[in-house]
């Protein structure tokens, strides 16, 4: 008996087309317009559906009749608008009488998780790291070992609307636990991990008038984290007196490095930084889903 | 009765009667906010209070700070008790009443000894940290000519509470001693400073008075100073942990008033409940979106604002102000403050408008007269659209203040009343309008992303 590594098209199910047919999905997967739309961000979306279809989970998609959750309009102060698309939302999936949403988007899964109850619409939801936890825990995925990324330097960057406003830190370290890297903490991270800057609608405005992105801030602290740069690491702000956790050890063109995300937003602001600070060559920045699919070699 | 536990009395009676005229003043500037039923969970909320307020948890996230702070906080506690024994003598004309509890007198006594002697080392390390070493977090522009005044001035009167108290302490040791007489209590650090003292008794006992009055009339004058000082927070702390959120601090409130109008607009037949009516009947004016001014915030913003020490750990973690943007979350709160002591009540000793434009700092936009409430008049909407609602200047308030609720009010004022969000939001929203998606993306492209999808599949085959 031998191997043999096959190509398979991925028909994505849509929600229409299983309502038609009378049937129900175990999860309702919510894509969010980055996921859809974000040319970065849609190889996410179809590395996490490739996981779906691996691990044979009957899943499906809104498809077309997804539309925004209204986080950017209620976070930029527009609550008519948030409401409006939120009633929409609520009335196509309780239309599909939908019980369990997975997302790989923060702030579409706070939205509808902490949100529309509020508005009537009443979910378990769950984020695409406690998704990929849970799998990797069932035995699912991730057992083989991430022979791909063995001994690569990684750091986490949280997302704000996944750690601090819904405490979710491990999840998304256990998923990276299961790579077998080199994983090292920022200074910032988990409760007192920095923003990328992108939330709260700043990802659709320029930034008020400062001395620095607070991507290229975010940007630096990981890089300085994964080369080990001690002394511009304890030039880090907003970290006082006991708790700025260890110093990487010094490793010098870490080549391969990776920042890790688990969020859109964070996906385009640490590249955007990790661009304008030139080390595209041997920094990348990949989502927890990315780095799954990649290491279960489901890419095709 | 002698005058002197007559003029005792008449001391406390109006010290502590004058800080309960500026209590009530206070109260009524809270009560202007809007209301928020914050009853029920009452478990969930003593249990936070016990771990947040009274066991100082998110202090720990600051090792050094943390600790000193435990210092003057536990002293604060337990020398509290030694007020009591005060208060009594004072009207009793009794002398340390609480003797009588034998061996427990003893260990209160060294007890309050060795606290109040590592208070004033504390408080040393605090000085030392404001003023040499200029911790970062105790400057910034809203940390004008008050506040920097203020936390100096706390500071002081908490050492000469601590020396009046081993004044007390020591002479009246010495004058025991010296008539070899037994003295109740148990006093460690007292008695390593017989020495520096005078052997004359009648001296003595004037110092024994003079340091007893001198610390109870300290303490009636500190607590009449809290109302006008940051240092409010030993009082504030705990309601204000006590009724902070328990939903997930992502959760942004509900506008309820905007769920009828849109569940009107998406269903005819529903009926918006009738507005609330006044005490005499009336209908009352509809409250506007968001917040302009103290009185469109929530009565828990407002508490907010009273519990503030002004540490700057919301805007030492705010990434704004970490890249050089001009919002910090401790000025929104600081601002929100001042503005009430404008507006409606004034504690005694500080007003808001006592001190010049000057020693204020100069803002950056000025307003006309009409237009000086919150909003713009001390809050800019600068400040306001450089948030990220990140909360991590939430997480790292050790009384759980949440800045951010403050700012998506104003926030929503700007939008829902003023329509006057930056234009590049403006049209994110007409995007989410017409696209569903904040980009200017045709909706028809949104299931894209699933064309020529692939998975690679190992199979096991027979060779």
């Amino acid at each position: 008996m031998t191997e043999q590594i096959t190509k398979r098209q991925v028909t994505v199910p849509v929600m229409a087309d299983l309502a038609a047919r009378g049937e129900q999905p175990e999860i309702l997967f919510w894509v969010g317009c980055a996921g859809a739309f974000d040319d970065r961000y849609k190889r996410v979306t179809r590395a996490f559906v490739r996981i779906l279809e691996h691990v044979g989970i009957k899943y499906a998609v809104l498809g077309m009749e997804e539309t925004c959750t209204g986080d950017p309009a209620k976070r930029a102060g527009n609550e008519f608008l948030f409401q409006m698309q939120a009633m929409q939302n609520i009335t196509t999936l309780d239309g599909y009488q939908i019980k369990k949403i997975v997302t790989a988007c923060p702030h579409c899964f706070n939205t509808i998780k902490n949100e529309y109850p509020a508005l009537g619409g009443n979910y378990e939801v769950i984020h695409h790291s406690t998704f990929l936890q849970q799998l990797i825990n069932e035995g699912k995925v991730g057992v083989a070992g991430g022979g791909e990324f063995k001994g690569r330097r990684i750091t986490f960057h949280d997302s704000c609307y996944l750690g601090r406003a819904n405490n979710i830190y491990e999840a998304p370290r256990d998923v990276l636990a299961t790579l077998d890297a080199d994983l090292v903490e920022m200074k910032r991270s988990r409760a007192n991990g920095l923003c990328c800057g992108a939330g709260g609608a700043q990802m659709w405005k320029e930034a008020e008038p400062g001395n620095k992105e607070v991507n290229i801030e975010r940007t630096e602290e990981a890089l300085f984290t994964l080369d080990g740069n001690a002394p511009a690491l304890a030039q880090t702000r907003g970290v006082e007196d006991g708790n700025a956790g260890a110093t990487p050890s010094p490793r010098a063109n870490a080549q391969g490095a990776i920042i890790a995300v688990s969020c859109p937003f964070c996906m385009t602001m640490m590249s955007d930084g990790v661009k304008n600070k030139e080390r595209e060559s041997d920094v990348q920045v990949f989502d927890l889903a990315e780095l799954i699919a990649s290491a279960e070699g489901l890419n095709a | 009765m002698t005058i002197e536990n007559i003029i005792f009395l008449l001391i406390a009676i109006a010290g502590f009667g004058l800080f309960a005229w500026q209590a009530r003043k206070i109260r009524a500037n809270i009560l202007v906010g809007r209301d928020r039923d914050m009853s029920g969970n009452i478990g969930e909320r003593l249990q936070k209070t016990l771990l947040v307020a009274f066991g100082q948890q998110k202090m720990f996230k600051r090792i050094t700070p943390a600790l000193l702070h435990l210092v003057v906080y536990v002293g604060f506690l337990v020398i509290n008790v030694e007020v009591i024994e005060i208060v009594i003598d004072g009207v009793f004309g009794t002398h340390r009443v609480l003797q009588f509890l034998g061996p427990v007198y003893d260990v209160l006594m060294a007890t309050n000894e060795i606290l109040g002697a590592l208070v004033i080392l504390a408080v040393i390390a605090f000085w030392w940290r404001r003023n040499v070493k200029k911790v970062r977090r105790f400057s910034g522009p809203e940390m004008r000519a008050w506040p920097r005044i203020d936390a100096d001035m706390i500071l002081y009167i908490e050492v000469v509470l601590m020396v009046a108290l081993f004044v007390m302490n020591t002479s009246d040791l010495k004058w025991h001693r010296l008539q070899n007489l037994e003295m109740p209590g148990a006093f460690p650090i007292s008695s390593l400073l017989l020495g520096i003292f005078p052997s004359d008794l009648n001296l003595l006992h004037f110092l024994e008075r003079a340091g007893w009055w001198a610390h109870i009339v300290g303490i009636l004058i500190f607590l009449n100073y809290l109302p006008s000082s940051k240092h409010f927070h030993i009082i504030l702390a705990f309601p204000n942990v006590y009724y902070s959120r328990l939903v997930p601090q992502g959760q942004f409130s509900n506008v309820d008033s905007i769920t009828h109008e849109v569940k009107a607009m998406m269903d005819p037949s529903y009926e918006v409940p009738a507005p609330p009516v006044g005490p005499d009947g009336s209908a009352l004016a509809p409250t506007s979106f968001g917040a302009k001014d103290v009185e469109d915030l929530a009565w828990t913003n407002l508490l907010n604002a009273y519990s503030c020490t002004e540490c700057g750990r919301c805007t030492a973690s705010c990434p704004a102000n970490i890249t050089g943007k001009l919002l910090s979350p401790r000025k929104i709160i600081m601002d929100t403050r001042d503005r009430m002591e404008e507006k409606y009540n004034s504690p005694l000793i500080f007003q808001p408008n006592i001190y010049g434009d000057e020693s204020k700092g100069t803002e950056r936009v000025k307003v006309e007269a009409d237009q000086h409430t919150l909003l713009r008049g001390k809050v800019t909407p600068e400040e306001l659209w450089a948030c990220t609602t990140c909360n991590a200047c939430v997480e790292s308030c050790p009384v759980n203040i949440n800045p951010l609720e403050t700012i998506i009010e104003l926030r929503r004022f700007l939008v829902l009343e003023e329509s006057a969000a930056p234009a590049s939001l403006n049209t994110m929203f007409s995007n989410i309008e017409n696209n569903g998606a904040p980009w200017a993306f045709s909706p028809s492209d949104r299931f894209n992303w699933a064309d020529e999808l692939y998975v690679a599949e190992k199979e096991a085959v027979n060779a």
